[in-house]
């Protein structure tokens, strides 16, 4: 097994940056992604083969980030097509040993990289909100029509509606508008003048935000604040959606229908710490109350050797997690002279301590940061959205428990999230609660917890047979008596 | 945006479906006009793509007899079979 | 103020409130959490009587077995009644089994190596036969606990059977020598009597009241299967390791196969048992052996995949048999605890046992063998 100075999960702005900036102070780097190819999700890009006239149309950077991918390619052993299911951290007495261990899969087949230092890049999913019908066909996430537009060329649908809260809406709602979709209406549940609030923080990025509004003035797609799509309809798909005025709580006023075959909706993020928390770094709530990993200045998280950067640490957007990859990479480079034990979150390191050049990325983190705080605080989501749901709205997709077998579940006992799924399955299926852990924890009464889950991609039998070390004995090799022990003390 | 790609075909349910080289199944069938290729195990309801980057596991394909493949994620290629239930 | 105060929502509480309200005391549970938020939310819902050696743990698994059947009625957790198949591996091992079964007296039937397929048709080739208990059932220990708890309260009236989750007991009161309360971070609760339901926590709460109890935590790993689309697995199913790895005194690691499925469609698989504290880090290699002695069994499941784990503590005593019944050492104080990965099984008859001590009745089995001054002080499991 080869064993590496750094491996990085996650290839999208984070992982490559610290990945990239790593190797280049001399490193031996290991990049994973489950992916065919880098980008995570805000890089997402059309594959070569499309050949695809203008792939960046949809984002700005993503030359210059493929270009830090390839540089990164000449580096380092990029292991696309891997998706990681656990992280080990191993006893090891020896100085050069590697204390953790990656395990993959490739096409269902183990893999197994060892590494000295971790850098975990994982990103964030889409947090949706359940309401009636969201379990129809034709509702997508935004990040889901994003990743269609973006990584297939597939627009949506033919008459989309985009609802939901927070900036992301707009450039969902702009790529499809260009892309040729008749965009009926982006419905923001929010009030509209929350970046307003923030004068010095919005100069940074009201260009941004003006631009996509231009695109969609243009096309004359309408943007409505205090609005949101609260039920969707159809029999086998989607045929229209009830939109209403909402109240500052979120509960309805009035409603209108609008007839559509693609809703997105977007609610905010949940960042993915499910590797960080098979380790033992600590979390903390963000302002939102989601969780995340806690770092310090030089992005370590509560686990020596292990670094995080990126939505992990906080959603704040790409411009944030690249700069954050390229911090840690600075410190992990730094680090080799063994894994000191991390400072308390939030110890000032400053410029100093990572060398020439990192003031300027310390004071533009600082400045990033503040702006995805003041993000969180204009797009909240506010309570009010439960009113919205019937008794017989799914809650959990998976194994289809409806809200009335949440109340039952309270009812009988369950006081916290995981007495709920326990008592309801909310949260059992195949994806472990990552779409409806937030809306469960609502309804809880609880924050949403961090992840507990030693599994992080589902992995056959036959693969985690083959994923005990080789030493270990092997049942079927062990002698049938050596197995009835005779040792009964009663 | 112009793409210079040639489509190939995969079949599903037999039905012969185009898809343009790079593109996972999942997208190919949305384009297609395929929106669901599942039924929920409780209440038979139809399910196809919802988040679209592979967390959410509605999108669990059959495709060349290999059951429960996340149809976002896997690259379509020529000739594929898909099934759908 | 309740007659009695259980302490713990789990299982094994929900049974003794039950038993006690149906013998018409009032009954308040506390638990520091919600329902089933101990090693009952871990639990994997066994209703066994094919592992337990013959004497008192047998004697009180028939009786308990028989009291689930009549508690299903009620419906609510699942029960089901799908009996359970241990296999060998080999010839030694088959007449081993045989043995046992002759010993504990129980209904079963001997199988030989050929006849395996007729009740497991994926079962690997070359097993050399097993012994099916048609005894052997299954619950979903949390709906279990919580609908205890419900039909309590519905049967036998609200102010009877009272749950206070989330309520923490810090001490207890006594008046005298003898105990008259708990002590908890909401207030004082005053009762004729308390029992230490509070499973791998007992000893804790046993220190508390000033009594030595070795309860001590034996962790043990599950795996979860994706859903399958038809099922594979008619009955349980374990190696003959299964039985003897209950009773080891290892401080290593044991396993041993179980696997099942269940009506909501995964296939559970587990059984591990270490002494490792309440250390819940994730062990990859028990995992994978996990995997390789269940793949060993149903060579289907090699592409089946996991997509969930999840591990418990059992809660054992130094003889692996469980505390039942008043504390000599201080009157008012009752235990029921240490039930060791079998607490889901012997729920009921504890409760049941229970009740009748709080009562003042004979048990309908001898308590001398759970009795829980019966460890040398300064013992440790």
């Amino acid at each position: 097994m080869t064993c590496y100075d750094l491996a990085v999960i996650g290839g999208g702005p984070a992982g490559v940056a610290g990945a990239l900036t790593a190797a280049q102070a001399g490193l031996r780097v290991a990049l994973l992604d489950g992916g065919a190819r880098l980008g995570g999700q805000y890089f997402r890009h059309p594959p070569a083969s499309l050949q695809a006239s203008d792939p960046g149309a949809f984002h700005h950077g993503l030359d210059r980030f493929l270009r830090q991918g390839a540089a990164l390619a000449d580096r380092a052993d990029l292991l696309l097509g891997h998706q990681v299911w656990t992280v080990e951290r191993v006893a090891s007495g020896a100085a050069e040993a590697a204390p953790f261990r990656v395990h993959a899969l490739r096409d269902d087949r183990p893999v197994v990289v060892a590494a000295r230092r971790l850098l975990v890049a994982t990103g964030a999913h889409d947090r949706p909100l359940p309401f009636p019908g969201w379990d129809l066909p034709g509702v997508l996430t935004a990040g889901g029509a994003q990743a269609l537009l973006k990584g297939n060329l597939v627009v949506a649908g033919r008459r989309v509606v985009v609802s939901g809260t927070g900036p992301f809406l707009l450039p969902v709602a702009a790529g499809l508008a260009s892309a040729g979709a008749r965009v009926l209406g982006v419905y923001e549940a929010n009030g509209g003048l929350g970046l307003a609030r923030h004068p010095l923080l919005a100069l940074g990025k009201a260009g941004e935000a003006a631009g996509y509004g231009l695109a969609l003035a243009r096309r004359r797609v309408p943007y409505r604040t205090r609005q949101a799509v609260v039920a969707a309809h159809g029999g086998d798909e989607l045929t229209h959606v009830t939109v209403a005025e909402l109240d500052r709580d979120w509960h309805v006023r009035a409603t209108r229908t609008v007839e559509c075959d693609t809703l997105a909706v977007g609610y905010g993020f949940t960042p993915q710490l499910e590797l960080l928390t098979q380790l033992g770094c600590d979390t903390a709530h963000d302002l939102d109350g989601s969780p995340v990993v806690t770092v310090d200045a030089a992005q370590r998280t509560s686990v020596p050797g292990v670094w995080a950067a990126g939505e992990p640490t906080g959603v704040g957007g790409a411009v944030l997690a690249e700069v954050e990859g390229r911090i840690a990479g600075l410190a992990i480079a730094r680090s080799r002279g063994g894994n000191a034990p991390a400072p308390s979150p939030g110890a000032g390191v400053g410029g100093a301590g990572l060398g020439r050049g990192a003031g300027v990325l310390v004071r533009r983190r600082a400045r990033l940061r503040g702006f995805a705080r003041a993000l969180l605080e204009a797009y909240p989501v506010r309570d009010g959205w439960r009113s919205w749901l019937a008794d017989d709205t799914l809650v959990c997709r998976c194994e289809e428990v409806p809200l009335s077998a949440v109340r039952e579940a309270r009812e009988l006992g369950a006081t916290d999230a995981r007495s709920v799924k326990l008592l309801s399955r909310a949260g059992m299926g195949w994806c472990q609660g990552r779409m409806c852990g937030y809306a469960v924890a609502c309804l809880a009464g609880e924050q949403p917890q961090q992840p507990r889950r030693p599994i992080a991609q589902p992995i056959t039998l036959g693969a985690l047979q083959k994923s005990a070390p080789p030493d270990f004995p092997d049942p079927s090799a062990l002698k049938h008596d050596e197995r009835i022990s005779d040792d009964k003390s009663r | 945006m112009k793409v210079g790609a040639r489509p190939f075909e995969i079949t599903v349910d037999g039905r012969p479906v185009p898809v343009l080289p790079g593109q996972t199944l999942g997208a190919a069938l949305h384009a297609a006009g395929i929106r669901s290729w599942r039924t929920t195990r409780f209440g038979g309801r139809p399910r196809g793509l919802f988040c679209g980057i592979g967390v959410c596991f509605d999108c669990l394909i059959t495709v060349n007899g290999r059951a429960e493949q996340r149809a976002c994620l896997v690259e379509a290629a020529p000739g594929d079979e898909v099934t759908t239930s | 103020m309740p007659d009695v105060i259980v302490i713990g929502a789990g299982v094994v509480g929900a049974a003794c409130a039950y038993y006690a309200a149906r013998a018409g005391l009032d009954v308040t549970v506390l638990d520091r959490g919600p329902v089933a938020g101990g090693t009952t939310g871990a639990g994997e819902g066994n209703v066994l009587v094919s592992d337990k050696e013959p004497g008192p743990e047998l004697e009180l698994a028939l009786l308990s077995n028989r009291l689930w059947r009549e508690l299903a009625a009620h419906g609510g957790f699942e029960f089901e009644a799908k009996g359970g198949l241990v296999v060998a591996e080999t010839g030694e091992v088959r007449e081993r089994l045989v043995e046992l079964a002759a010993a504990q007296g129980v209904e079963h039937a001997v199988v030989g190596g050929p006849e395996l397929r007729d009740y497991e048709p994926h079962l690997a080739d070359g097993l050399a036969g097993g012994v099916f208990y048609p005894q052997d059932a299954q619950v979903q220990p949390m709906l279990a606990a919580a609908h205890l708890i419900r039909h309590g309260r519905e049967s036998f009236g609200r102010s009877a059977l009272e749950l206070r989750t989330g309520v923490t007991v810090t001490g207890f009161l006594r008046d005298g020598d003898r105990l008259s309360g708990v002590r908890t971070d909401a207030g004082d609760i005053l009762a004729g009597a308390v029992v230490n339901a509070a499973g791998t926590w007992g000893g804790e709460i046993a220190a508390m009241a000033g009594v030595h109890l070795p309860v001590l935590p034996r962790r043990g790993f599950i795996l979860v299967t994706e859903p399958l689309r038809r099922p594979l697995i008619r009955h349980k199913v374990y190696t003959a390791a299964y039985v003897t790895n209950v009773a080891s005194d290892s401080a290593g690691l044991e396993t041993s196969a179980v696997v099942e499925g269940t009506p909501a469609g995964p296939v559970l698989i587990g059984a591990s048992r270490e002494r490792v504290g309440f250390d819940r880090t994730p062990s990859i290699p028990v995992l994978g052996r996990l995997a390789a002695q269940a793949t060993a069994l149903f060579p289907v499941l090699r592409e089946v995949r996991v997509i969930r784990t999840y591990c418990g503590f059992r809660p054992y005593c130094p003889d692996h048999l469980p505390v039942i019944g008043e504390d000599p050492r201080l009157p008012g104080l009752y235990h029921a605890c240490g039930h060791e990965g079998a607490g889901i099984g012997l729920a009921p008859a504890t409760g049941h046992l229970l009740a009748q001590r709080l009562g003042g009745e004979r048990t309908d089995l001898d308590l001398k063998p759970f009795r829980p001054d019966r460890f040398p002080e300064g013992e440790t499991a």
